[in-house]
């Protein structure tokens, strides 16, 4: 196997204000199917194209914002390694039993110099409606909503950029895919443990723990369209978009749910493979860093998080 | 027939006043953006980042769900509210108060809210 170690983004929890209008939002709207609700009352989600059995938590709260993003690793063997790695570079790792989230495996979880809770997981169950693989359709059933393929990556906001980064290339395998510049230092820090131009990406805030955006891969540029018709149909909260990231070049509309987090779909970018070298970005290019087509940021981007 | 409006002022920190009309469906966020106002910064429109705190000076009114973080209990009972969970009731007068747990609050456009906005 070629992809070893952590794999992929496996699952994010969303606190929301409002569970019933967030699940309306996430399946009516963005697309994603309810798995099923657990007696804690946590809802679990998960998106056509994906075989596990959920890989979106919305659990409700008087507070919004991000709980934990979970990466699944390939074996157990991995969780092992990271267990002790992790430990080795003075990460404080908590052992989380199988079965907290239903169907899914023991995890570890740490909080990383940002201030996020990351978990990792190396098992959960296929899910019954997952996509055919004999002589296969497209889809069993057709997308509903913006169509949305997968959960594919969060954006979090908080302080310590360079070591967070570092944790991630250093001890959790990951390689630095694009950077944003300072005079000071890094300010920016897209991450991938895959082929994709970016898994989780962190960008500085002083306040740490910060939820900028959970995203959602689509198929096209068209759907990319589609979506923006949607979020006008019925008057989703719009922040910016359709418009093109320079970072990871992907095409792509900003929302937000019915409890202010932000959420993103989008299409494209680039593949990335452990050879190519780090893109870097300065601080004064941030404008097309970020909205490569209108070259400028709005303060809602660079402010507005929960 | 046309729903009842309300009359929302909103107190500006250089001493001028905007001012603009509200559904009695609207929050007043919205009704603001719908007139094209700016005088209270927009976030995310869902009562989860603090960016529209406000707090209401007269008059009757209830609020939506807010995150605890930008509007707490004291707050709440205090008049501090989000202006996109803010319904009013009534004609309010308002002024800005931003939440000190934002990461940055846009500024406002002097320029425009200086102006009037009415329907």
């Amino acid at each position: 196997m070629a992809i070893a170690g952590v794999l992929r983004p496996g699952y994010v929890q969303i606190r929301v204000l409002d569970l019933k209008e967030a699940l309306k939002h996430y399946v009516d709207r963005v697309g994603l199917d309810l798995v099923d609700k657990g007696p804690d009352g946590r809802a679990y989600l998960r998106a056509w194209d994906e075989f596990d059995r959920h890989s979106v938590i919305l659990r409700e709260a008087d507070t919004p914002g991000m709980d934990v993003m979970g990466f699944k690793v390939a074996t157990e063997a991995d969780l092992i390694r990271y267990d002790k790695r992790l430990k080795e570079a003075g990460v404080k790792v908590e052992h989380i039993a199988a079965g907290e989230q239903p169907g899914t495996g023991r995890r570890l979880s740490f909080i990383i110099p940002s201030g996020h809770r990351i978990e990792l997981f190396a098992q959960m169950e296929t899910s019954p409606h997952c996509p055919p693989t004999e002589n296969p359709d497209v889809w069993s059933e057709e997308p509903r909503g913006m169509r949305v393929v997968r959960f594919d990556h969060c954006l979090l906001y908080g302080p310590n950029i360079p070591e967070t980064a570092k944790l991630f290339t250093d001890v959790l395998d990951f390689q630095l895919t694009e950077k944003v510049m300072a005079p000071h230092g890094m300010i920016g820090a897209f991450l991938s443990c895959a082929t994709k131009a970016h898994d989780v990406a962190f960008i500085h805030s002083d306040e740490p723990a910060k939820f900028h955006h959970a995203s959602f891969f689509l198929e096209s540029w068209h759907d990319v369209g589609h979506a923006a018709d949607l979020i006008s149909r019925y008057n989703i909260s719009h922040d910016i978009g359709p418009t093109r990231h320079g970072i990871t070049r992907g095409q792509t509309i900003y929302f937000f749910d019915p409890s202010g987090n932000r959420n993103e779909v989008f299409a494209g970018g680039y593949l990335y493979y452990p050879d190519h070298p780090t893109r870097v970005w300065s601080a004064d290019e941030l404008g097309k860093a970020i909205f490569y087509y209108e070259r400028q940021l709005n303060e809602r981007f660079l402010s507005v998080v929960t | 027939m046309t729903p009842p409006r309300r009359h929302i002022v909103v107190r500006l920190p250089d001493g001028h006043e905007a001012a603009f009309d509200c559904r009695a469906d609207d929050t007043v966020l919205a009704a603001m953006e719908r007139c094209g106002g700016r005088a209270i910064p927009v976030g995310c429109r869902g009562g989860g980042c603090g960016v529209c705190r406000v707090r209401v000076i007269e008059g009757q009114y209830r609020c939506g769900k807010m995150s605890r973080l930008h509007v707490d209990g004291a707050a709440a009972a205090a008049g501090f509210a989000l202006a996109c969970r803010l319904i009013a009731e009534d004609d309010l007068v308002i002024e800005l108060a931003p939440s000190a747990r934002c990461l940055g609050v846009a500024a406002a456009d002097t320029d425009r809210d200086a102006r009037t906005y009415s329907h």
